[in-house]
């Protein structure tokens, strides 16, 4: 059996931040997800939002404290790491005299958090930030630092890295049971595998209730709060240069007009408690209310320029409106990190380090690495070179300039180097390169990037699926089926 | 980075552009056909059933077999063809020659330079999230095209029990295609009170094969937490609800000519037909052509063969001469079409129309008219939306504008 310093259980933005953190330090590291690659929990239908710190007090809440430090961490990252993301700037913006009160409420939070450069806009002013935004705008307040990010390309960036420093990750590891027998605990698998660790941190997002109960840690119930999303052509005139946040009601940030990190345009997310954690479709409903709210918000949004449509789930902690992040008080080895909801993300780099300083308090010895750290290959998004790079790299990779998603201009050396990050699935690929996100949808790649990933990873085509078992694409090949 | 260059480049090997190819380069001009794919025919490569070619090679033909019919055609004209090459973008230069940039695995980057461009860059289907259908991400939803090239070109099965979503002609053809290789169909689903595809297709395609084609139905809801498991069906006349089991569900709600290139030209576009608007040599811009479903989508390849072949002769034309007649007469239409094509003509000429109906009747009139005046007619039989209308037309010299009409017969 395989026998880990830490095994970090939840591989979505906390848990991949966490690892990923750990991996600088001399420390046998174990990440696991239930789901067949990163991300695919909570952080894939994140916002992609780098909160800009005014939404909770930094006095009294550990997610702000967590959110502004983490908010700061984005550049270095960006520039070890290689993933979208954009210091574009975000407006709170009051669109009738009677939000007012809250958006100076809002304001003042800031300042109080010492939100850098945040500055309270005269309507001209703030036309003059976004001219897109519709006429009705009133007031409102710019905060520089906040931000758009990849959510799933910076949850893969932080994994990869991770991995190539020497954390181990394992997919499809739905945590079942757990014993603590002398300085080991043992995790067994829904499938069957074991793992031992020393100390276990649960980061499972939704899951992080039943991670906590079978680790002998508090009961609590996490219950997940629905977000449905829009996401409009990169064509789409809807797109604004900023965030555009609405004054923002009790339970919910609101509906937002985002200008993605992919150069899409985002509308959502709605906020609605549900009962069930794998529920995760959309409604004609929600639609029709986030159209409408978002084209109050900002001119030149359409229906027309609809690409996809998506849900995601908040991980909520009924009653602690906090972060819970400490060491187990009925467990010692177990190390908490749940109930990261919004500002998860922002929050996520700091998490990381949050979390191993606890792990440091309960005992491990955090030795920094002498080797040297190990550094990705860049990327090399045929859609961000110059004709003259992609030119120059084909002389090495043939594949560097064969483009096969045409809607995001994607490579097939960029989807060869997904699955050989071990993205085998659809949805994975599609995440890590942006390949079928575009406007047709994979309708015309989807078929090509199933056969990279069948050649490149040897599943046979009929195995493949778009995230993980029980969703294969296909049902077999022709001739399989006896024709009545 | 290679540089290239030729008088007369088309972009897409399909239907159209092959044909575009062989009328240009027959014409004398030096042509090239780039097309994304490894090889000729577009979409007809995964068109394996037969009924092409009727009306361009007087024979019936599979769709590879109508590829290839064309694409001996360019070459034997003595148009050259590059293929795996996709062009990311095309600019006009201050000479009023134009520059695209391709990119493949071949030959890396290359600059091809051209004195004229035709665009034949055919369509895209419409997807599950462009008729907004709320549910479940589940595997296996695709568009009908996609399932026929896994099915036609990789070997493989997308399901085994599939609901069709719209009654287009691909979906049609693919719920026979389902058929054949053991896939149940429980049903062909339509929002219209009518159906959209070809008659010929409803009758081959669903009617012998005893599938069900549900009019004024709707998919409200795709359900499947992993794999799709049912749809929700919705009565678009009662309201009523009931549920499909299925596990794919496949969409042919219509086709998007694809003309992003020609947008990022700055190329005005038609909102009725998606496409450019041109003049009679299919001309959107001095020296840009265009051709094929990209321009407006065609029921027939062969149509979109024979129509292209004037964008052909006329981008050669320009190549060689750096001028084209002026198409000063407007083109409009009345409300039962929904478009004609071209939008401008040439007076004094002949000139051939394309049109599409907006409304279903047995027999009607085609009316060219020049103001008060009508210059021509013609008696349409079986008008239906599905099926576009064509007219040949003497231009009179002198007239600067030109409205078709169509009025059911009573």
């Amino acid at each position: 059996m395989k026998q880990y310093d830490v095994v970090v259980i939840g591989a979505g933005a906390t848990g991949a931040a966490i690892a990923w953190q750990l991996s600088h330090y001399d420390l046998k590291v174990a990440l696991v997800d239930r789901c067949a690659d990163a991300s695919f929990g909570v952080s894939k239908a994140n916002s992609g939002i780098v909160h800009g710190g005014f939404h909770h007090s930094a006095d009294s809440t550990l997610k702000a404290k967590l959110e502004l430090e983490g908010n700061e961490m984005f550049d270095a990252l960006k520039s070890e790491l290689d993933f979208e993301f954009d210091r574009c700037g975000i407006l709170v913006v009051a669109y009738s005299e009677d939000e007012l009160p809250a958006l100076q409420k809002l304001y003042e939070r800031g300042v109080g958090n010492k939100v850098p450069g945040i500055e309270m806009c005269s309507r001209e002013r703030l036309f003059e930030l976004e001219p897109k935004l519709s006429d009705t705008a009133v007031a409102g307040f710019f905060v520089p630092r906040g931000g758009v990010i990849e959510p799933y390309g910076y949850v893969f960036s932080l994994v990869e890295s991770a991995e190539l420093n020497g954390v181990e990750f394992w997919r499809n590891f739905q945590a079942a049971e757990s014993v603590h027998e002398g300085v080991f605990r043992t995790i067994t698998a829904a499938d069957g595998r074991k793992i031992q660790a020393r100390f276990t941190v649960n980061a499972a997002g939704l899951y992080a209730d039943e991670v906590s109960r079978i680790c002998g840690g508090e009961e609590f119930e996490i219950k997940p709060r629905k977000g449905e999303e829009y996401l409009l052509d990169r064509t789409s005139p809807g797109r604004p240069s900023k965030v555009i946040f609405p004054v923002p009601t009790p339970c919910s940030k609101g509906m937002l007009v985002i200008p993605t990190a992919g150069g899409t345009t985002m509308i959502g997310p709605s906020a609605t408690m549900i009962g069930d954690k794998t529920e995760n479709s959309t409604t004609q409903a929600e639609r029709e209310i986030i159209f409408e709210h978002s084209q109050k918000m900002i001119k030149g949004i359409s229906e027309r320029d609809l690409v996809a449509a998506f849900s995601g789930l908040r991980p909520v902690l009924p009653g602690n409106e906090d972060f819970f992040i400490a060491r187990s008080e009925k467990a010692a080895d177990l190390i908490q990190a749940a109930g990261i909801q919004s500002p998860g993300l922002t929050a996520s780099p700091a998490i990381g380090v949050y979390v191993k300083n606890i792990l440091q308090k309960c005992g491990l010895e955090m030795k920094e690495k002498n080797s040297p750290r190990k550094i990705l290959p860049p990327k090399n998004r045929a859609r961000e070179l110059s004709d003259e790079e992609i030119d120059k790299l084909h002389a090495d990779e043939k594949l560097a300039s064969r483009i096969i998603c045409r809607c995001e201009f994607i490579s097939e050396a960029e989807i060869v180097a997904a699955v050989h990050r071990g993205h085998v699935t659809l949805d994975g690929v599609k995440f890590r390169t942006r390949a079928g996100m575009g406007r047709c949808q994979g309708g015309f790649c989807a078929p090509k990037i199933m056969q990279i990933i069948s050649r490149e990873s040897g599943i046979p085509m009929e195995q493949l699926t778009k995230r993980g078992p029980g969703s294969e694409l296909l049902a077999g090949k022709l001739g399989d089926l006896e024709v009545k | 980075m290679k540089n290239i260059s030729c008088d007369v480049a088309v972009i897409g090997a399909g239907g159209a552009g092959l044909s575009a190819a062989a009328a240009a380069a027959a014409a004398g001009a030096k042509t090239i056909v780039i097309d994304r794919e490894e090889s000729c025919g577009g979409v007809l490569c995964q068109c394996i059933h037969n009924g092409f070619g009727l009306r361009y090679f007087n024979e019936e033909l599979t769709g590879p077999e109508y590829a290839l019919r064309m694409e001996k055609c360019a070459r034997e004209a003595g148009a050259d063809i590059m293929l795996g090459e996709t062009v990311s973008k095309v600019i006009r230069r201050s000479d009023n020659t134009f520059e695209a940039t391709l990119f493949s695995g071949a030959n890396g980057v290359t600059r091809l330079n051209a004195r004229s461009f035709v665009f034949a860059t055919g369509c895209r289907e419409r997807t599950r999230a462009n008729i907004a259908v709320p549910g479940d991400r589940s595997a296996g939803v695709y568009t009908a095209g996609s399932a026929q090239k896994l099915m036609n070109l990789s070997g493989m099965l997308p399901g085994k029990r599939a609901v069709i979503v719209g009654s287009g002609d691909i979906g049609l053809i693919m719920a026979r295609r389902c058929r054949w290789s053991g896939i149940d169909v429980a049903a062909v689903v339509e929002i219209l009170p009518e159906p959209s595809g070809l008659p010929r297709n409803i009758a081959q395609c669903l009617r012998d094969f005893d599938i069900p084609l549900l009019l004024s139905h709707r998919c409200a809801r795709i359900i499947g937490r992993d794999r799709v498991e049912a749809v929700e069906i919705e009565n678009m006349k009662t309201g009523e609800r009931f549920n499909f089991q299925c596990d794919t569900v496949l969409f042919s709600v219509g086709l998007i000519p694809e003309n992003e290139l020609l947008k990022s030209m700055g190329i005005v576009m038609n909102t009725a037909t998606g496409g450019p608007c041109v003049d009679a040599s299919l001309q959107c811009a001095a020296g840009v052509f265009a051709a094929g479903n990209s321009l407006h989508v065609h029921d027939l390849v062969d149509f979109a063969s024979l129509e292209a072949r004037r964008a052909g002769k006329c981008a050669a034309e320009y190549a060689s001469s750096g001028t084209l007649p002026v198409a000063s007469v407007e083109v409009s239409c009345s409300k039962t079409l929904k478009y004609a094509v071209p939008n401008r003509c040439i007076p004094g000429t002949s000139g051939e129309f394309f049109f599409r109906p907006t409304v279903s009747c047995a027999r009607a009139v085609l009316r060219a008219m020049t103001g008060n005046r009508e210059i021509a007619r013609k008696l349409c039989i079986s008008v239906r939306p599905a099926e576009m209308l064509t007219m040949k037309l003497e231009i009179p010299a002198g007239i600067n504008n030109v409205g078709f009409e169509l009025e059911e017969c009573k």
